[in-house]
């Protein structure tokens, strides 16, 4: 699958964007956002609160309960602010 | 309705965009313009944003407006990179045969900008540079379309 990261969340981790195989069993973005935090004190650091946190799957806003494969883009980024 | 979203670091031109706009049964166009509010200490705004979820986030809401109102055109412009303290930073503009219409669609689409487009902002002060967050006054106005 295909990550993007954005503003903080992307400075914290150190990449804007990266291919993860999905990890057998995790099939929601919170188990994935579990099994990130995991991948270094970086990623600890930009998904330590979820409240500070949104996704998106496929380029769709999503919450963290949406399910999710393989071959799906998720990004992680703050609260939007355009305008 | 003809629709025309772009996420640009150049400047737009207000005029020819309205001018795009303007056809046969076009009887009203409103446009807003937001810009950098000039601030103590403000030295620059830098705008990043995603690429392609963008585009398409705004084109839902255009075509929700087009659901909601009788609507010709839609123009969203929206820049990013370096900004300067009132620098012209989106452009929303919308066409109709009545100005009820252009009006009410205007607000909705630019509260939905601010609200659900995929933008991010930061504030250069002093060298420094801040991440910022949407203000609550943003979702309560965004809220009331629902």
């Amino acid at each position: 699958m295909k990550l993007l990261y954005f503003a903080w969340v992307r400075q914290k981790i150190g990449k804007s964007e990266e291919t993860l195989q999905l990890p057998e069993g995790i099939s929601t973005i919170a188990a994935l956002v579990d099994h990130l935090r995991t991948l270094g004190s970086g990623y600890a650091d930009a998904f330590a609160d979820f409240k500070r946190l949104r996704a998106a799957a496929n380029q769709v806003h999503a919450g963290f309960d949406a399910t999710i494969t393989d071959t799906d883009e998720i990004a992680f980024f703050p609260p939007v602010t355009g305008g | 309705m003809k629709t025309r979203i772009v996420i640009q670091h150049e400047p737009f031109d207000l005029g020819r965009e309205v001018g795009d706009l303007s056809r046969e049964g076009v009887g009203a166009i409103a446009t807003f313009t937001g810009h950098v509010r000039a601030e103590e200490g403000l030295e620059a705004l830098i705008l990043e944003h995603y690429p392609g979820m963008t585009e398409r986030e705004i084109a839902r809401h255009a075509e929700e407006a087009a659901r909601r109102w009788t609507l010709l055109g839609v123009t969203v412009i929206h820049r990013v990179g370096e900004l300067k303290p009132g620098d012209p930073i989106v452009l929303v503009a919308v066409a109709a045969a009545h100005r009820g219409d252009a009006f009410a669609a205007c607000e909705f689409l630019m509260d939905q900008v601010k609200t659900q487009a995929t933008f991010w902002k930061q504030q250069r002060r002093g060298g420094e540079t801040v991440w910022l967050g949407l203000k609550p006054a943003d979702d309560k106005r965004a809220e009331r379309w629902k």
